[in-house]
């Protein structure tokens, strides 16, 4: 986690009270930023939002846990249908009580998953979430009826609350809300990584081992992860349902998987600050490349896919010039701009690993 | 065995080669004429085996020089080597289990362009080693240890080699069967002017059949000699050979 | 009764297909260790090449010509240029640069032939013999099992009896050995992954007719063809056939009997439950191993 260089005293020495004092200064400052611009940019914002929750999600589970995961889009698609089908009863309830919903219905889900997934490594767990996201979309025209098919579901979510007055952009309401859940998301899991159970998931990524030794249930604490990573990918559905208004199978295909796999991989995979700025880089690039396919008139086929051209590239790109992992990478970067001979740890990768590790020191 | 073309001469100066930080290497220099046995001898750890590795190209050497015939081949890669004549029977034989045993000889000559020459070696080999003729369709995996050795001695030698280079080939087999390995590669040697570069942990036996001893101690060499000379040394007996 | 027996014959050629996908990812894992995630884009990109030939006024046979040899080209190039640099390294980081160039494949195939699926044509008649009343395997079915059988038949010669056979065998099985035997492993390893791709190519032109060929069109298939790989072991090319086929089958009946919408997330339970009982495969021969 990015601590910061905050003195180690007084109260500030407790990881939660330095996470939670973060937490404020970033709420007051987004508060500020949402209220000063564009009702455009506070859209872009609220997309921000939810994707910060689930690339952090997938990134305690892959850097952290060692586990990957191409199945990530799929449990969105569980917490977003979750969000449509409470949102769409006469009697709605409250929308935090529908988001925590979304929370326990897909970490259900991903616990069902995960028991699977500690059975399997690597390539297997890899081909096994592919088969689930690519799966998955298929119960929507099953059950037509319910689930509204191809279309999807409307979600109706509602204008801002009356006391913000009447000519409150919809989209600055939306973005507090997805930005509040990153927030809180983010406390959450920082203080997970810190405590000992991020101990006991860093243990099991980097020697199963050892780790059973050491009396760590591996399998419990892998499941563990993925629980706590499908919560963290169903809330960013529902917030996903939540702001853009509908759910549909179109709009959790295996390109989402891969493109939140590619903004944790971006942003370092074992660091939640790393998450935030993989967020970012998934929602300003097809941005950026709508801007540029404008400019240079390139076509809506190169527009929509010049994105996943950039998300592919830069896994590839990542992986080749930094074959010790990405995190590898940029600790040795960071050594020889430090002028420091770089660390190469003699890790005997064992058949899980994810080759990268913890970016706070 | 092969009528060959008889053997090259092997030179090998300063050779240094290192695993990351850790050297295994650490400036050796020994000289093989061609047409003799020279026997590498020294405790587990002392580099014999990187030495080998280094001269057929598995591992690249920091630096030094590996002449075969003169010519500069160090840094060449092995597949390379190995077309230049000499050829590497690794430790605990590389035998490629998953492969029949006919298929493991033919892979030893495959490089070579004269196909009739290719399968006359390979005959010859079979001729050389009958319990292996008798197994040409069987899977290597089923092989005992001594046949192993034959199957990857036989490999090395259907590529026609100038200059063998052979990494404990006693290891793990009864003595009686060592003692023939070793009195083969004795023939071949005064038969077809073959060299041999013979690594070993069982000093006495390699020791019986070299025209040369060279003992490795950390990746240097402490001591190169006769070797009636070296055996007959207690100290170099008792601090390096084990008997 | 008839219905059942219909079924199980449809479900062959299908299956025949997934065992195409599935032998070339065997071929490929046997080769470098590495399972290629961009198998099924790839072999998609390579079916809209030869669907542009048949545009242009192309015969199906030299359509089907060109996808096979794209297929070669950008198998070679893909692990010459791409999988090369990661092939001795942890196992994820090889996934992970399948994955990209599985992504990157799909976006250049939308951008140059945007999203619309397109119906790819056959030159075989689509109509079901009939026998009594069980109806089943148009010649076009006939086809497709008959061209993705000669194919692993001619691997298998390739393989057995021949030099080149001999040197991808040795290479995939103990590279460091081959080298020292003269091999070169690397020329061998790229042949692997290019011959794995031509299979690939097939089995994309073989499924479009009935899979309308789009960017994501291969995306089912290729989890088709992994749970069959996985299903035979992953490290056998006769058990990935037979894995392949057996899905088919079996796929077929989830089809007709639940619907098959159902069909992507029935092998999701085929793969784990394999995965789960055998790991090393129904039909492999080595000794269990870790997954």
């Amino acid at each position: 986690m990015a601590t910061l260089a905050l003195p180690r005293r007084g109260p500030l020495r407790s990881t939660l009270v330095r996470h939670v004092v973060l937490a404020i200064v970033g709420a007051l400052l987004l508060l500020v930023l949402t209220t000063s611009v564009s009702a455009y940019r506070d859209f872009q914002m609220a997309n921000i939002g939810y994707y910060v929750v689930a690339v952090a999600g997938l990134t305690v589970l892959t850097g952290l846990n060692g586990q990957i995961s191409l199945g990530h889009g799929a449990l969105m698609m569980v917490g977003a249908y979750t969000c449509a089908l409470l949102l769409e009863r006469d009697n709605p309830l409250p929308l935090a009580v529908v988001l925590v919903l979304c929370v326990v219905v897909t970490a259900a889900v991903g616990a069902l998953v995960g028991a699977a997934a500690a059975r399997l490594r690597g390539p297997y767990l890899a081909g096994a979430t592919l088969a689930f996201a690519v799966g998955l979309p298929g119960l929507t025209s099953h059950y037509a009826d319910t689930l509204g098919g191809d279309n999807g579901l409307n979600v109706l979510s509602g204008p801002p609350p009356a006391s913000l007055g009447l000519d409150f952009p919809p989209e600055r309401w939306q973005a507090w809300i997805t930005l509040s859940a990153a927030l809180i998301t983010l406390v959450l899991l920082a203080n997970l990584a810190s405590s000992r159970v991020g101990r006991t998931f860093r243990a099991v990524r980097d020697d199963e081992v050892s780790a059973e030794l050491a009396g760590i249930h591996v399998a419990r604490t892998q499941v563990l992860a993925f629980v706590i990573s499908a919560a963290c990918a169903g809330l960013a559905g529902g917030l996903l349902a939540f702001v853009s208004g509908q759910a549909s199978p179109g709009a959790f295909s295996v390109a989402l998987s891969l493109s939140i796999l590619a903004g944790a991989v971006l942003g370092g995979l074992g660091s939640l600050t790393g998450a935030v700025y993989g967020a970012i880089a998934l929602v300003m690039l097809p941005a950026w490349s709508s801007n540029a396919s404008d400019r240079f008139s390139l076509g809506t086929n190169v527009q929509h896919n010049l994105p996943l051209l950039v998300y592919g590239a830069l896994l590839i790109v990542v992986m080749l010039a930094a074959p010790q992992g990405l995190q590898g990478g940029v600790r040795r970067l960071l050594g020889l701009l430090h002028g420091r001979a770089p660390a190469t740890p003699a890790r005997n990768d064992p058949v899980t690993e994810v080759t990268v590790s913890e970016p706070d020191r | 065995m092969a009528e060959g073309a008889g053997g090259l001469s092997l030179e090998v100066k300063d050779l240094v080669t290192s695993y990351g930080a850790i050297t295994a290497l650490n400036g050796v220099s020994l000289s093989v004429p061609a047409g003799s046995i020279t026997a590498v001898l020294g405790a587990n750890g002392a580099g014999k085996s990187s030495l080998l590795r280094s001269l057929s190209g598995l591992v690249r050497p920091r630096s030094g020089s590996v002449l075969l015939d003169g010519k500069e081949i160090a840094g060449r890669a092995p597949e390379d080597v190995v077309q230049l004549g000499m050829s590497h029977v690794p430790e605990g034989r590389g035998v490629i289990a998953e492969l029949t045993v006919d298929d493991n000889l033919r892979l030893g000559g495959l490089w070579r362009k004269d196909k009739a020459d290719r399968s006359a070696a390979l005959e010859e080999a079979y001729a050389l080693f009958p319990p292996l003729d008798q197994r040409r369709k069987r899977l290597a995996m089923t092989l005992s240890g001594g046949e192993r050795q034959m199957l990857a001695l036989g490999r090395a030698l259907v590529a026609r080699p100038r200059v063998l280079l052979l990494d404990e080939p006693s290891l793990g087999l009864a003595p009686r069967i060592t003692a023939q390995i070793m009195g083969l590669v004795r023939r071949l040697c005064d038969e077809t002017g073959l060299t041999v570069l013979l690594v070993e942990q069982n000093a006495r036996s390699a020791l019986s059949v070299a025209d040369h001893g060279v003992v490795l101690n950390l990746g240097s060499v402490v001591a190169s000699d006769d070797p009636a000379k070296l055996a007959a040394d207690d100290n170099l007996r008792h601090a390096y050979l084990g008997f | 009764m008839a219905r059942f027996l219909s079924v199980t014959l449809g479900g062959l050629s299908g299956g025949m297909i997934y065992a195409a996908v599935a032998l070339s990812l065997v071929l490929i894992w046997r080769a470098t260790r590495v399972l290629n995630f961009a198998q099924g884009a790839m072999a998609m990109f390579t079916a809209y090449l030869a669907y542009k030939v048949l545009e242009h006024g192309g015969s199906y046979w030299v359509a089907l010509l060109v996808a096979l040899a794209s297929g070669l080209v950008l198998g070679a190039f893909v692990e010459r240029v791409l999988v090369r640099p990661v092939e001795n390294g942890p196992p994820l980081n090889a996934v992970v640069v399948t994955l990209g160039v599985f992504i990157v494949v799909e976006g250049l195939a939308g951008m140059f032939f945007g999203g619309t699926p397109h119906r790819y044509p056959t030159h075989f008649s689509n109509v079901n013999y009939r026998v009594g009343d069980v109806s089943a395997l148009a010649p076009f079915d006939i086809w497709v099992i008959v061209s993705v059988l000669v194919v692993a038949v001619l691997l298998g010669l390739l393989f057995r009896y021949t030099d080149v056979g001999l040197r991808m065998r040795a290479a995939a099985f103990e590279g460091e050995v081959a080298r020292m035997l003269g091999v070169r492993v690397g020329r061998m390893l790229t042949l692997g992954w290019a011959l794995a791709a031509v299979i690939g190519a097939l089995a994309a032109v073989l499924v479009s007719p009935n899979v309308p060929l789009s960017p994501t069109s291969m995306d089912e298939v290729f989890v088709f063809g992994f749970t069959g790989a996985v299903i035979g072991g992953l490290d056998s090319p006769v058990g990935a056939i037979l894995g392949g086929v057996g899905l088919g089958v079996l796929l077929n009946y989830v089809a007709a009997y639940a619907g098959s919408d159902l069909q992507t997330l029935s092998a999701l339970a085929v793969l784990v439950l394999v995965l789960m009982i055998k790991p090393s495969g129904l039909f492999s021969t080595t000794a269990t191993r870790r997954v």
